[in-house]
């Protein structure tokens, strides 16, 4: 918490919500705010953000400055300090682009050494420099906890499940293996077996892989527990279940030729081009008793509630029923991709708007349901919380740190350096994951050892 | 009947390690200063293991000499062994041990504070502790004298209300067979102090005549000894060994027979016991897939059979204990001296202390050693040091000193103690120090003798040697640097020949030194213009380019902790009245007042957000008092 309390960092922060038109600001302030956001600007006219006059704007493009590549058409405004509102440097960039872009620019502002603000952060720079009134202290001191306990909540939300079980493993064993090292330590003329570089190499090693596996291996799409929470609507035995399998190119749900298979509702986490979309699979809404009917409209209009994107299917093979018809009406106003499914069972020359044609059998048509997935959300016409994009972004920098961390040690190791080198290392990696979930690392090492080893005079 | 026994500046309540070094203290820094003990005999005794120092522990001791303390030097005159730990490893945690003899311990240190001036040694049991308007006046004894004093300092050790336990057998009683002292923990708590209760134990001491050393594994001291004290040029003994054996399936098989006889298990004991020494029993309960167990045999000193039996601590029946140290090879036919015992004390929750180890609402009150719920002779003298330093201070209306977590393992232990508060005996341990590579034990000196020497207990001449050795590791350390080789194939040769590889453009020393392989010494080699260096400099100069990296990397932490820790909070504030502090919060600030904000934030249960809300309430105050003033 050191940083925090010193005030001396460069922070960041989503200022504003992801509107609906897509654009969202990006606010960072500090002695660094220029100089770190230099680097990842360029104007066409080749004007720079340094040189640029205080509160103007500056047109140009975010670019990643290893791939040069560009990320998104930005306005930039610079506000030199004491004129802004935290009274010290601040840019703030104007994204166009979604949800993508954004949490690219942040990742990329993240690892040149901006931290993400903690929540009333900047009100409390804006605060402690002066530029609130004495009078707003006290409604800043009573935000602050509240955001705080808001956001832990959030994050919390976001922890639960497989990424909370993939932390905690990694916490595991980079605990076990720091408590070995330290008990040695402690206690050299213990029976305790000298814990080996080569062991430690296979915990770090070990550790590496599962963080990269929790950043973009097999199961990156599944991160977190949101994403574009997106539900598969539509009458029995179309292919939803079969879509989700594809999606998820494995086999989740109960695929059969039987009308209702899917009982309960079925949640994955599948990642797009770089979007985590959570894919609900629903029971068909089928045609039973009156009774059961009410249940299934009642739920699927729940779920409609829910849902940022819902993607409708039929079955290209049948006409289409009433109760199809009915659902559609239900979904104009709700941001739907349209699928007509097993088009492998009938011969159509060109489907009419706005329907994707499909044949899960073959996979046609998926490339096309991607694009369009992510093409919505690009255009903002489906968004997601800012706090989503904030978490998810510090998150990723925490893991990426831990990272870091746990390269140092294989080098300190490398380098012949003695174990309670690498055991720092080693412990800076923990730290960097527990900011994650807040835990403190305090006298967990100490009890691990305890527990571990039976050592002591 | 009481009556007037005179008049001191300070009074020192307990003469065991922390006493010892308290008293020591404030007599060298010339303030006349009482010293009570319940009983002459036990000035500095170790009741416990006969050795000095181990990992972490080592580190006080040494800090403890930079400052100008005792213990280092009271060791280095009475060892019988000694062993620089964890060699093995890399600089920061070498730890320094040596077996004591224990009876020539306490009477070096027993005559050291019978001829320091300014210091008397009594032999009295301290009853009261006086107090008017928030202030110690004096302290009364037994007898009825009472001594008046404008500072008093508490090292109780394990004496009050001790209760010893031998299985079932318990009585009032202080360590090895001394009297307890019944009175003084109601003074303490008539003034408003409260008290917890801790346990802990030592094994059984066993006559040597009694053992076969030839079935056990014998462990010698190191061929070459390394004083505690930077004073201490060399030490010259014979060493005399220890041993080492192990517990086996039927030393087991007795202890889980008996199990339900141990008052730790039948739940006699409530007191709460050291997780670093645990009973025999406990070992073998709970690591009960292991098929033995270590004991270390050490001798209590050179005139005397006594043993000590390292391992075997136990709260069991005595007729228990001897029939399971007798299942041990060698000690087959061992006759028990004194016994196993467990003993139960009063302390105090150091977290009412100040970082000075002053009380926080009785003025010139102070308490050091295992009255603070430490364990451990070198954790109790370093208190013992800085509270006698500190109560001096208080007396010139002088800043205390307080040394802070990247100055000393003392100021680890004293900020751990006060601001996280403790539930089981707190023992010095090197990773609860987070710039472990900053506070080496070769390093002691560099970090503290100059605060020694600001105190007074340094002298001239000592200080003088001390920055002639700064000086000359520093200019070592440069002269390295601008000395560099060339790759020729004659200096190629000669890195092959040291067991290196060969360099492939021209290099420092200094850069060469950080190789792994490479030592100062075998640099010598290219090295004609070399000054001569004793072994403590040339140390100093190789850990120093050896691990500059992470050196660097340290301090540059060790700023930013500064800079947090000098950030005072006024200690007036009532926490429950900011708006925004999350209850829990509140009420441990309130407890532990803490002075700045670093310590503000090592409290368990203060969050981040509390921190933020706390940062802006006294920015507020801030403004509203420039306000008023203006
Ligand atoms: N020919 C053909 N068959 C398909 C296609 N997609 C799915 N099917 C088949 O249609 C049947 C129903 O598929 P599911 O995915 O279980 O359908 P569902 O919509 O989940 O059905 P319920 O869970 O019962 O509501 C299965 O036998 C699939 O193999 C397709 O594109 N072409
Ligand atoms: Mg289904």
């Amino acid at each position: 918490m050191k940083e925090q309390l010193l005030n001396e960092d460069t922070i960041a922060a989503v200022a504003t919500g992801l509107g609906g038109a897509g654009i969202g600001i990006i606010r960072v302030s500090g002695d660094q705010a220029i100089a770190l956001v230099e680097p990842l600007f360029k104007n066409p006219k080749g004007k720079t953000l340094t040189k640029a006059a205080s509160h103007q704007l500056l047109y140009g493009q975010m670019v990643d400055p290893q791939t040069n590549m560009d990320i998104d058409e930005v306005l930039l405004s610079k506000m030199v300090k004491p004129h802004s509102y935290t009274a010290e440097d601040v840019v703030e960039i104007n994204c166009h682009g979604g949800i993508v872009p954004m949490q690219k620019i942040l990742g990329l502002l993240l690892s040149a050494g901006v931290r993400m603000a903690e929540p009333g952060e900047f009100t409390k720079r804006a605060f402690l420099n002066g530029r609130l009134d004495l009078t707003q202290a006290e409604a800043v001191m009573d935000i602050i906890n509240a955001k705080t306990e808001e956001g832990l909540k959030y994050s919390v939300s976001q922890l639960e499940g497989k990424l909370s079980d993939h932390l905690e493993e990694i916490d595991q064993e980079l605990l076990a293996i720091l408590s070995h090292m330290e008990a040695n330590i402690e206690y050299p003329e213990f029976d305790i077996e000298e814990v080996t570089n080569s062991e430690i190499k296979t915990s770090v090693v070990t550790a590496v892989k599962k963080i990269d596996q929790v950043l973009e291996g097999s199961e990156a799409g599944k991160i977190y527990r949101e994403g574009i929470t997106t539900a598969i609507l539509g009458e029995p035995n179309v292919g939803k279940s079969s879509l989700l399998n594809t999606l998820l190119m494995e086999n989740k749900a109960i695929v059969t030729d039987i009308p209702g298979t899917t009982r309960d509702i079925i949640e994955e986490y599948i990642n797009v081009k770089g979007i985590p979309f959570k894919i609900i699979d629903t029971a068909g809404i089928r045609e039973t008793d009156n009774e059961v009917e009410r249940i299934g409209v009642e739920k699927s209009r729940n779920l409609l509630d829910k849902a940022n994107l819902v993607i409708f299917m039929r079955d290209i093979s049948k006409p289409l029923s009433q109760r199809e018809e009915e659902l559609m009406t239900l979904l104009k106003n709700k941001n739907t991709i349209y699928i007509a499914n097993k088009t492998d069972l009938k011969e159509t020359e060109k489907m009419p708007d706005p329907w994707i044609p499909m044949s899960l059998l073959t996979e046609a048509g998926i490339d096309l349901l991607k694009q369009k997935m992510v093409d919505m959300v690009y255009a903002g016409t489906v968004n997601q919380d800012a706090d989503y994009l904030v978490t998810n972004s510090r998150h990723i920098n925490q893991l990426n740190k831990c990272k870091e961390h746990l390269h140092a040690a294989l080098e300190t190791m490398a380098s012949g350096m003695p174990v309670e080198l690498i055991s720092i290392d080693v412990m800076n990696a923990v730290e960097s994951l527990r900011e994650i979930t807040g835990k403190a690392v305090g006298m967990d090492i100490i009890n691990q050892i305890f527990k571990n080893f039976c050592i002591g005079k | 009947m009481t009556y007037q026994g005179g008049n001191y500046d300070i009074v020192v309540v307990g003469a065991g390690h922390a006493g010892c070094e308290a008293a020591l203290a404030a007599a060298r820094m010339g303030f006349n200063t009482l010293l009570l003990t319940i009983n002459l005999d036990s000035v500095a005794m170790m009741p416990c293991n006969p050795s000095i120092g181990g990992t972490g522990k080592g580190h006080l001791v040494r800090e403890i000499d930079a400052l100008g303390g005792e213990m280092g030097k009271n060791i280095d005159a009475t060892m019988i062994q000694s062993k620089m730990l964890n060699t093995a490893k890399g600089p920061a945690v070498h730890s320094l041990r040596a077996q004591a003899d224990k009876k020539n311990y306490q009477f070096r240190m027993k005559e050291v504070i019978e001829n320091q001036p300014n210091l008397l040694l009594k032999q009295q049991e301290a009853t009261e502790i006086l107090i008017e308007k928030g202030k110690i006046t004096g302290v009364k004894v037994l007898t009825g004298a009472i001594y008046a004093c404008r500072a008093a300092i508490i090292c109780s050790g394990t004496y009050l209300k001790g209760r010893i336990i031998i299985g079932d057998v318990s009585y009032d009683g202080g360590p090895n067979g001394l009297f307890p002292a019944m009175y003084l923990s109601q003074s303490l708590k008539e003034n408003g102090i409260e008290l917890q209760r801790f346990k802990t134990g030592t094994p059984a001491r066993v006559d040597a005549k009694s053992l076969d050393f030839d079935k056990m594994v014998i462990q010698n001291g190191d061929e070459k000894i390394i004083p505690f004290s930077f004073e201490t040029e060399e030490i010259n003994i014979d060493q005399v060994p220890c041993y080492l054996t192990y517990t086996n399936e039927k030393t087991h098989q007795i202890i889980n027979q008996n199990i339900d006889r141990s008052p730790l298990y039948n739940g006699e004991v409530t007191g709460i016991g050291p997780r670093y020494c645990p009973s025999i029993e406990t070992k073998v309960m709970r690591f009960n897939d292991k098929d033995r167990h270590q004991i270390f045999i050490e001798p209590e000193g050179l005139n005397t059979n006594e043993i000590y039996v390292q391992g075997m601590s136990s709260s069991l029946p005595e007729d228990v204990q001897i029939d399971l140290y007798r299942t041990v090879p060698g000690m087959e036919h061992a006759e028990f001296m004194r016994s196993a015992y467990a003993i139960e004390y009063d302390c105090i929750h150091p977290t009412r202390l100040k970082a000075s180890l002053e009380l926080k609402d009785i003025d010139g009150l102070f308490f050091a050693g295992q009255i603070n719920g430490t364990s451990g002779y070198e954790e109790a003298a370093a208190q013992g040091l800085i509270a006698g330093i500190n109560a001096v201070k208080g007396l010139k209306n002088e800043e205390p000193v307080i040394l802070d977590r990247s100055q000393a393992y003392i100021g680890v232990l004293i900020d751990d103690i006060i601001t996280k508060g403790i539930d089981e005996p707190y023992r010095m341990m090197t990773s609860r120090c987070e710039y472990r590579l900053l506070l080496r034990q070769d390093n002691a000196d560099l970090r503290l003798t100059p605060i020694g020497y600001q105190a007074g207990l340094i002298n001239e001449e000592r200080y003088k040697r001390f920055l002639d050795k700064k000086v000359t590791v520093e200019k070592e350390i440069e002269r390295l640097l601008s000395f560099t080789i060339k790759p020729s194939a004659e200096n190629n040769e000669k890195m092959i020949e040291l067991g290196s590889t060969p360099i492939k453009k021209s290099l420092s020393l200094f850069e060469i030194l950080k190789r792994p392989e490479m030592t100062y010494d075998l640099l010598a080699v290219f090295d004609d213009q070399r000054p001569a260096l004793n072994w403590s400099e040339k140390e100093q100069v190789e850990v120093q380019i050896k691990y500059e990296g992470y050196i660097k990397k340290q301090l540059a932490q060790v700023e930013q902790y500064k800079k947090l820790e000098h950030r005072s909070i006024p200690n007036d504030l009532d926490y429950t009245k900011i708006s925004g502090l999350r209850l829990e919060a509140a009420e441990k600030l309130n407890a532990i007042k803490p002075l700045s904000m670093g310590q503000a934030s090592r409290i368990s249960g203060v969050s981040p957000a509390d921190m933020s809300v706390l940062m802006i309430y006294l920015e507020q105050q801030k403004r509203r008092n420039q306000r008023a003033g203006d």
